[in-house]
């Protein structure tokens, strides 16, 4: 299962994190400090796949964000390193460009997360239908 | 107002602070304000306030005054504020917190909501924090949810059902018979939900995972219908039809065809299917195909099947792609124990893979390697090895040193291409050796007496160039010690000549005793080394005197206490020097296995600091009435004496833990009862293995077997199951007067907790006069 999604930027600070395992406050930003210090210093020609303590770690980076799954044992590492493009698409689509309205509309990645990760699963990888409630939503808040 | 523009305005202040100060000043500030915004009973700009809460909390700041406007603004009825709410709910409480008691109702009022958002909200908080109690109180109504609703929901409430199992495993029953009604479904998102279902379901219950073996051919089914189907706008990715589905589907199968030879058949059509039309052009087919891969190798398949599926690892192993090559390593590395020649048949693009820029690439790469080292390619795998080891980083190094040593032990080809191999290694990467690498490259030395000469020419060469890397110097010291003679007489025939003087090896040996490279281990060697030259050279007997009384007087008391009975050796003992100094006998490996951490007999035994034993240097060096502890415990009344060569004076300090560990954790030597093998004419039924040793989870067992009569092979195997990791286990074995034995290393000396790791050892018992035959063994191990 998945364990965490965070997606910081260049200089190591948290844009977005979400635990599916609880982890407290505290050692929260010890963990997010040391994933994230494995993560930035790899080469362009290392693979995507970290070893890190007694769970994985799989990251991508796009344009000035980094974004680091980590998953336990059994899960399948392609598999989550193409969750995360889906991820990423599906930003894409709703939010124009995807780096900066990321950080001032972080409800709604919040929204979007949810609706295709849930409890450490994956409930949903269709575009149309994880952007169905947020669409239904702005047309709420708009009338 | 959407909450969003007035948190953008927060975040906007926040980035813009420069210093860690200035942002944790900002921060306080509009903290304060919501603080006092939640305390009036504010309707308009709740929900802003508590996104902005949220932000600050993901920042790291404290936020759980939080927690109570968020039970409120859940039990609102605009949703808006519920959504913030709930949100609020998942990132601030817990089960652990009192608050999340206080919003029981309301989740079970929104799960009866009309209208479908406001309900998945309420399934998702579920989902994300419901404690046992809440689990309980509302699973009748997930299992509604499961069998009558949109699929929105369907796929939601799965998921919660998958949380609620988890929480509460008895419940699990209660959503079996929807989990299985729910395979009948179209909807990607609802299937995906339930195969998640079921994994969580089978994995809990060994009964509800018979149950569910049934529903194989209808996996296979939807399986199929994936793979074959054309393109489908809505799930594909990449040309492949939905591959996270069929990824968790193939993980499902793989978990319901594992040791069932029927739900296996069923399979095996399906699987080959896969393999083959899946495109792996791009990482999602990739994906696929690697998921495919770990569920054949894990059920029953049958073989065309299995060498399909190495076949792809080792495709995967020509990618481009890194991740892809790091993949196919890592599965290749779990099926090499059990299809070894499959794998073989790669090893030449593994072997490449050393070479690769990636560090995990690297790691993989060489344990990899060393797995796949065998008698017939031990040469070559051997070369590559060494050059890895020169150029590899220096976390791996240590791993590759005591791999390299495993591999030469068990497959050298002769024994100066062993010799050879360590040397070479020492020179490489001798600071990240381990330390019983110097005992048994002496022993081998001594064992090779035909390569005596070559190898204290190579050593000496080797001193001269370099006497940083602490273990190659002490092997040479001692060579040198030993066997100064031939170095000195200059000619040997496997390598050039070269013309040493006494000098100049008095000058190396004096460059290290007073290098502050060296450590005081080394120095005894050096000194020892020294002394043992004056029976051997002629000249220089007065140099050496020389340096031994300097030493007298050395701030170090190990060396002091040396120098000062070498020189009483030269003074009043002088007639005794050379049978004193008098070449080392030929050491036997049963008594190296024996005393395992002795470093190379009499001279060098007062090495451990810690070892609180007199120095057995003015001992005579035959102990015939010396008792070795093991042997005391035969109760055969005879004078003992160990099979293979006599032990010198290296055999007595064998009794007080004869190990090298002076760990705190204490050494637990237990002493086992003798053990009776009559050997009986006819040839034994399958050996059973006896149990010669249980206590505290760590087992050992003792299981025979007889090729011939006179000769037998007893195989040792240690397993912990106990909570503690056991290292620097050593099993040493003592036999009756007539018999010989021989013992084969260990497979390992540690086993970690709880696991089923074993170490064996063989020892090979060759018993001439057929006289009745006992064993006594003794383990010891430190446990953390």
């Amino acid at each position: 299962m998945i364990k965490f999604v965070l997606m910081v930027n260049r200089q190591g600070q948290t844009r977005l994190s979400r635990y599916y395992q609880p982890v407290e406050l505290g050692k929260r930003a010890a963990l997010e400090a040391d994933v994230v210090r494995g993560c930035l210093y790899r080469k362009k020609e290392e693979c995507s796949f970290v070893e890190y303590k007694d769970f994985k770690l799989v990251y991508r980076h796009y344009a000035s964000l980094y974004i680091v799954v980590g998953i336990t044992e059994s899960e399948n590492e392609l598999s989550v390193y193409e969750l995360v493009h889906n991820f990423v698409e599906v930003l894409d689509k709703y939010f124009s460009r995807v780096v900066s309205p990321i950080m001032f509309n972080m409800d709604k990645v919040h929204i979007i997360l949810d609706e295709m990760i849930q409890n450490g699963h994956v409930v949903e990888t269709n575009h149309s239908r994880i952007l169905a409630p947020l669409s239904a939503l702005d047309t709420l808040a708009h009338s | 107002m959407s909450p969003s523009v007035r948190l953008q305005e927060m975040i906007r202040v926040i980035r813009s602070a420069r210093t860690q100060g200035e942002e944790r000043g900002v921060i306080q500030r509009e903290c304060a304000a919501i603080r006092a915004q939640f305390r009036q009973a504010d309707n308009g700009g709740r929900s802003h306030n508590l996104a902005k809460l949220l932000y600050v909390h993901m920042l790291g700041y404290p936020a759980h005054f939080g927690q109570m406007e968020c039970v409120r603004l859940i039990a609102s009825p605009r949703y808006n504020e519920k959504r913030v709410g709930y949100l609020g709910a998942m990132m601030l409480l817990d089960e652990n917190q009192d608050a999340s008691l206080l919003i029981t109702n309301s989740i079970k009022n929104d799960l009866a909501h009309s209208s479908q958002y406001v309900q998945s909200l309420a399934l998702c908080t579920l989902a994300c924090m419901g404690s046992a109690e809440m689990c309980r109180d509302l699973a009748p109504e997930i299992d509604r949810l499961l069998r009558a609703s949109s699929s929105y929901i369907k796929k939601k409430a799965t998921l919660c059902a998958v949380h609620i199992v988890r929480k509460v495993p008895e419940l699990g029953e209660l959503f079996t018979p929807a989990a299985r009604a729910l395979l009948a479904e179209k909807n990607h998102g609802v299937l995906h939900g339930a195969v998640i279902l079921i994994t969580e379901l089978c994995e809990r219950n060994a009964q509800t995972l018979v149950q569910f073996r049934e529903a194989v051919p209808e996996l296979v089914h939807i399986m199929r219908g994936l793979v074959t189907s054309g393109y489908s706008p809505e799930h594909t990715v990449a040309g492949i039809s939905d591959p996270f589905l069929q990824v968790r589907i193939l993980r499902l199968l793989r978990i319901l065809g594992r040791n069932n030879d029927t739900a296996s058949d069923a399979m095996n059509d399906l699987l080959a299917q896969v393999a083959t039309n899946t495109d792996s052009s791009k990482t999602a087919g990739s994906a696929v195909l690697y998921e495919t891969v770990l569920t054949v190798m894990d059920i029953k398949s049958e073989s065309g099947l299995r060498v399909l599926a190495v076949n792809i690892l080792g495709r995967f192993l020509l990618n481009n792609d890194r991740n892809i090559r790091y993949i196919s390593m890592t599965s290749l590395q779990k099926i090499v124990s059990t299809d070894h020649n499959a794998v073989q048949r790669h090893r030449g693009t593994i072997v490449d893979c050393l070479k690769d820029q990636d560090a995990s690439v690297k790691r993989r790469a060489l344990e990899l390697s060393l797995a796949l080292v065998s008698a017939i390619n031990i040469r070559s795998m051997m070369k590559e090895l060494l050059l890895f080891l020169s150029t590899c980083p220096p976390e791996l190094k240590s791993h590759a040193a005591s791999g390299i040593f495993n591999a030469a032990e068990r497959y050298s080809p002769s024994q100066r291409w062993h010799i050879d191999t360590i040397l070479h290694v020492l020179i490489t990467a001798g600071a990240d050796v381990r330390d019983e690498t110097v005992p048994n490259l002496i022993q081998l030395i001594t064992n090779a007496s035909q390569l005596h000469c070559y190898t204290v020419h190579k050593l000496y060469r080797a001193l001269v160039a370099d006497i940083s890397q602490q273990p190659l110097v002490q092997v040479a010291c001692w060579c040198i010690g030993e066997y100064g003679d031939s170095l000195l007489q200059g000619d040997c025939e496997e390598t050039e000549p070269i013309q040493v003087t006494e000098d100049d090896i008095l000058d190396a040996l004096e460059t290290v005793l007073q290098s502050h490279m060296s450590s005081p281990a080394t120095r005894g060697f050096a000194l020892t080394a020294t002394m043992k030259l004056s029976t051997r050279i002629t000249e220089n007997v007065d140099r050496i005197r020389s340096i031994v009384s300097i030493y007298g007087s050395c701030m170090d008391v190990e060396l002091q206490q040396r120098a000062v009975e070498y020189n009483a050796l030269f003074k009043k003992y002088d007639h005794m020097r050379a049978a004193v100094l008098e070449k080392m006998p030929v050491m036997d490996r049963s008594s190296m296995g024996q005393t395992n951490g002795e470093s190379g007999g009499g001279g060098v035994q007062e090495l451990e600091p810690t070892k609180p034993k007199q120095p057995e240097m003015m001992v005579a060096p035959q102990p015939a009435s010396q008792v070795c502890d093991l042997l005391d415990l035969l109760s055969d009344p005879e004078e003992p004496s160990l099979p293979g060569g006599p032990l010198g004076p290296g055999g007595a300090p064998l009794g007080p833990a004869g190990l090298m560990s002076g760990s705190a954790g204490g050494d637990l030597l237990y002493l086992l009862g003798g053990l009776e093998l009559t050997p009986t004419p006819t040839p034994a039924t399958a050996p059973a293995a006896v149990t010669v040793y249980d206590k505290s989870g760590v087992v050992l067992k003792l299981s025979c077997e007889r090729p011939l009569d006179a000769s037998q092979t007893i195989t040792l195997t240690a397993t912990n199951t106990s909570d503690h990791d056991v290292s620097s286990l050593t099993l040493q074995a003592a036999v009756p007067k007539n018999v010989q034995l021989q013992m084969k290393a260990p497979s390992g000396d540690s086993l970690p907790a709880r696991s089923s790791a074993v170490v064996t050892q063989t020892v090979l018992l060759n018993n001439p006069n057929k006289v009745s035959l006992k064993m006594r063994v003794r383990l010891s191990y430190t446990t953390s």
